[in-house]
């Protein structure tokens, strides 16, 4: 294993663990009341998937791979638009006794 | 422009991470959804730049497609938000399958150990993760029985279809050229993803929904590691956590391990429901109700999902509406797993308009039922069983629950003696404090709010 490779692996390894503790500690301080849109923002935002089945969509190597690419984007994209209107819907519905009025 | 690209990528994980954590209050919620917008947006915009992508064509198709799918799929009535979910989970882990076995034809042979260790990863989990979240998909839907379907040895038949494919998936890693085994071990994934949910009962499914999330998740950070892109290993990182923290929040709630979740069959249902032995109940008509109700200082309602079935929160929300014209103190005890998932019946009394700060999590709940007094149930069974507390040989003890029979009186508002979901007979009805209103939610509460009007 020549050793670029091994440092690329450390760094994404070193990424992977830094980002599950951020996630850990971002998300266990979210109130209960708001678990339903956090799951569809994390939902929304693991549609990052759409970055990597871009590139294999546009690239056109084998029509195999356009292919599934292009079914990739999709169901991303899928994820994306509805994941994140569904999520502002819902945050919009919370209300507090005192603007109940407005 | 690589630069380019991976300094947008690096602005749009902070935005990722920022929208997470303004969402964790509503005040700044809003802040939250639109900053992980942006953060999306920089992505697309940033590897729509790549020199790798020679046409746009079928990328503009997808989008098209992904838009036309996905707007009417986030104007789903807040009822279906499980599905909804489970849905999106499929289409998620169906894109992260997707793209490996794309990038598994593109690049065998020449796939180091480690990269395709993670393709199969990606792979296998994506594809079980896509059948599964459909079969939850169809049972959330009632497309599917919602009961557990069982049949004999089908753990074993499951983890022998999981292994398997871990066994190919190894064949696979050593000599990336034996194409040819690549969609076996995707049909195994596929076929275990099924296997996982069918034994599993509708009362589970927070749990479940919780763990598919975190699952689309995992599979989208292997995704990262076998493009080499760190901001799918951020996002995909967040995610798994999220749906980690989740489903154990909801195994906790029912004091379930995973591997019972997974492996128990819960709803297999003792049938021998408390035959004979009629216990005597007092029940009071929507008359009586009423006018306990408005004597009350303090009234709990214990909402359940049997609330969400019959429609009954906009009602909810009037009845709580004149009790508060009439001096009460309203307030909801919400139990955390109330609903078809983690969170699910804030959104449904939100939506009916009743301010957030009137819901309780069941701690704070229990803190102040035995001064409360009236505790009116909704929809809820199981999860206000005082038996949980101290009956070991019933099947939900030790699961924490609301404590309604603190309150000086409890209205049970239910359709008939019949015992809930899971089959457990609630002692909380023969309870000499308790009394029971037999209707339809919806119904008895609009009768409740009839009687509370003429009153006034």
């Amino acid at each position: 294993m020549h050793s670029d490779f091994a440092a690329n692996l450390t760094s994404q390894l070193f990424i992977l663990m830094l980002a599950t503790f951020v996630g850990f500690e971002v998300i266990r301080r979210v109130s209960p009341l708001l678990h339903t849109p956090l799951m569809s923002l994390t939902n929304a935002i693991s549609a990052i998937a759409v970055v990597g089945s871009l590139v294999i969509a546009g690239r056109q190597e084998t029509t195999l791979s356009t292919v599934l690419g292009t079914v990739a984007v999709a169901a991303s994209m899928i994820n994306v638009v509805g994941g994140y209107l569904i999520t502002y819907r819902m945050v919009k519905m919370f209300k507090r006794r005192e603007t109940k009025e407005r | 422009m690589q630069h380019v690209i991976s300094f947008l990528y690096l602005v749009s994980a902070v935005l990722f991470i920022l929208a997470l954590k303004w969402l964790s209050a509503v005040p700044t919620a809003r802040r939250g959804v639109v900053v992980g917008v942006l953060g999306m947006a920089l992505a697309v915009g940033g590897t729509l730049l790549s020199p790798e992508i020679v046409s746009y064509r079928w990328i503009a198709v997808a989008f098209v497609l992904g838009t036309v799918i996905g707007v009417p799929m986030a104007m789903m009535p807040m009822t279906a938000v499980p599905q909804r979910t489970a849905l999106s989970h499929a289409f998620g882990a169906l894109a992260a399958a997707l793209v490996g076995t794309a990038e598994f034809y593109l690049r065998t042979p020449n796939l180091d150990r480690f990269t395709a260790s993670a393709l199969a990863l990606e792979v296998i989990l994506g594809f079980l993760t896509f059948t599964a979240s459909l079969m939850a998909f169809g049972k959330l839907q009632e497309i599917l029985p919602t009961r557990p379907i069982t049949f004999p040895f089908q753990n074993v038949v499951s983890l022998s279809l999981l292994a398997a494919a871990v066994v190919i998936a190894v064949m696979l890693v050593l000599d990336p050229g034996r194409t040819h085994l690549f969609p076996i071990m995707a049909v195994l994934a596929l076929a275990f993803g099924v296997q996982l949910i069918i034994p599993i009962g509708g009362a589970d499914m927070p749990t479940v929904i919780s763990l598919l999330n975190s699952y689309a998740g995992i599979s989208a950070a292997a995704m990262g590691f076998v493009l080499d892109n760190k901001l799918l290993i951020v996002a995909g990182s967040l995610d798994g956590s999220s749906g980690l923290i989740l489903s154990i929040i909801m195994c906790k709630a029912m004091n379930r391990s995973f591997t019972n979740v997974l492996f128990g069959a819960f709803g297999q249902v003792q049938a021998q429901a408390v035959a004979g032995e009629k216990k005597p109940v007092r029940s009071a008509s929507a008359e009586e109700a009423a006018s306990i109700l408005a004597a009350a200082n303090s009234v709990m309602i214990v909402p359940g999902y049997g609330m969400a079935v019959a429609q009954a929160q906009h009602r909810v929300r009037e009845l709580t509406d004149l009790l508060v014209k009439k001096g009460v103190d309203v307030k909801f005890a919400i139990h955390p797993v109330a609903g078809r998932m983690p969170g699910h019946m804030n959104v449904l009394l939100a939506e009916a308009d009743v301010p957030y700060d009137r819901l309780l999590e069941m701690e704070d709940a229990n803190s102040e039922l035995p001064q409360v007094d009236v505790a009116l149930v909704i929809g809820a069974n199981d999860v206000t069983n005082p038996a949980a507390r101290h009956d070991k040989t019933s099947p939900v003890y030790g699961m924490p629950i609301i404590d309604v029979d603190k309150a000086h009186t409890v209205m049970v508002i239910k359709r008939s003696m019949n015992p809930g979901f899971a089959g457990i007979d609630n002692e909380l009805y023969y309870n000499d404090k308790t009394l029971m209103l037999f209707g339809d939610a919806k119904a008895f509460v609009g009768d409740l709010v009839k009687e509370l009007g003429h009153a006034a």
